[in-house]
């Protein structure tokens, strides 16, 4: 019956402490600010790749945003020319 | 607006064309490095969606409440912007977190929120191709929820504390590093006045579009 209950107890500690810890390492808070660097720089993970991808999908998005923005417009554009030319057409049988 | 148009374009391009030199020129920052320059475009392109998110409520409400057309091509406009802005958002916010963090995409309060958004304003677009008759209204009431959203956004960085930066950042940046301080401000300048170019844009669209129903209406009769 003691072992038991001192197993019992054992394991209830050993749960509240990996619970505490783990509590503990997810609530490490976020650096606050930037500072500029100073003195020599080395990074072990190559940025550049990631920068130039950011920006360069930013330029793409525009592009193509602008694109189908003018598309679309340029489509409504001939809905109506067209739309002109059947009235046009229907007008000009009326008067004949 | 349309008279507005072609200088505020001028001064986007050459807000845009000067953007890259002032990132290459701003010092690295100490602990991220090469990978913080990503920030300046990051931020600013949030400080769009805010612009469009408010645009697109404020819009939304007026269509919603006195049915006034110039009000839905508004609403529609900025809801189509900022799924635009918010993909870059989200997009260029995972290519920093894979150096800054290690990974691509962490479920956090903030960016799950940010993922949110985009959902609501994508669900506001298919609502508006696909709803039918009287699917204004319906994508007009998405549009003020979307809205109200943003707040919450702002934040859940400070309500629940996770890998994502609070917003005390931008309150200490400009003390810590003046130099990227200026910069920031000056993309989130170039954004909104290329938001602005582009809600212009894309309010002549909706015009365009609401005459030719008239126009065929006019001809039906």
């Amino acid at each position: 019956m003691v072992r038991r209950i001192e197993v019992t107890v054992a394991a209830v500690m050993t749960a509240v402490f990996t619970s505490a810890a783990t509590i503990a390492a997810q609530a490490q808070p976020a650096q606050e600010g930037f500072v500029p660097a100073t003195g020599p720089i080395s990074e072990q993970i190559p940025a550049a790749p990631l920068v130039v991808a950011a920006y360069a999908f930013f330029l793409l998005l525009m592009v193509f945003y602008l694109w189908t923005i003018w598309r679309r417009i340029g489509k409504v554009e001939a809905d109506m020319r067209a739309l002109e030319r059947r009235q046009g057409a229907s007008a000009g049988g009326q008067s004949r | 607006m349309r008279k507005l148009f072609l200088p505020l374009a001028a001064v986007a391009a050459a807000m845009f064309a000067y953007a890259p030199v002032g990132i290459a020129k701003v010092p690295y920052e100490s602990t991220m490095l090469l990978v913080q320059k990503i920030f300046y475009f990051h931020f600013a392109t949030w400080m769009a969606v805010t612009a469009s998110v408010l645009v697109c409520g404020v819009a939304s409400a007026i269509y919603l409440f006195k049915g006034t057309a110039a009000a839905d091509h508004y609403a529609v406009a900025s809801a189509e912007l900022t799924t635009v802005f918010c993909t870059f958002g989200l997009v260029s916010g995972s290519l920093w977190g894979r150096k800054a963090w290690g990974v691509w995409w962490q479920w956090d309060a903030r960016l799950t929120m940010a993922f949110m958004l985009e959902m609501v304003f994508l669900g506001y677009l298919l609502v508006r191709k696909y709803g039918g008759p009287g699917a204004e209204k319906l994508a007009a009431a998405m549009g003020i929820f979307g809205a109200a959203t943003a707040p919450f956004i702002y934040k859940s960085v400070d309500w629940w504390r996770t890998v994502h930066p609070q917003t005390t950042v931008m309150k200490t940046l400009g003390d810590k590093f003046p130099a990227a301080w200026n910069l920031v401000w000056f993309c989130s300048a170039a954004f909104l006045v290329l938001f602005v170019v582009l809600l212009a844009a894309r309010v002549q669209l909706e015009q365009l579009r609401a005459e030719l129903d008239r126009a065929y209406l006019a001809a039906e009769e």
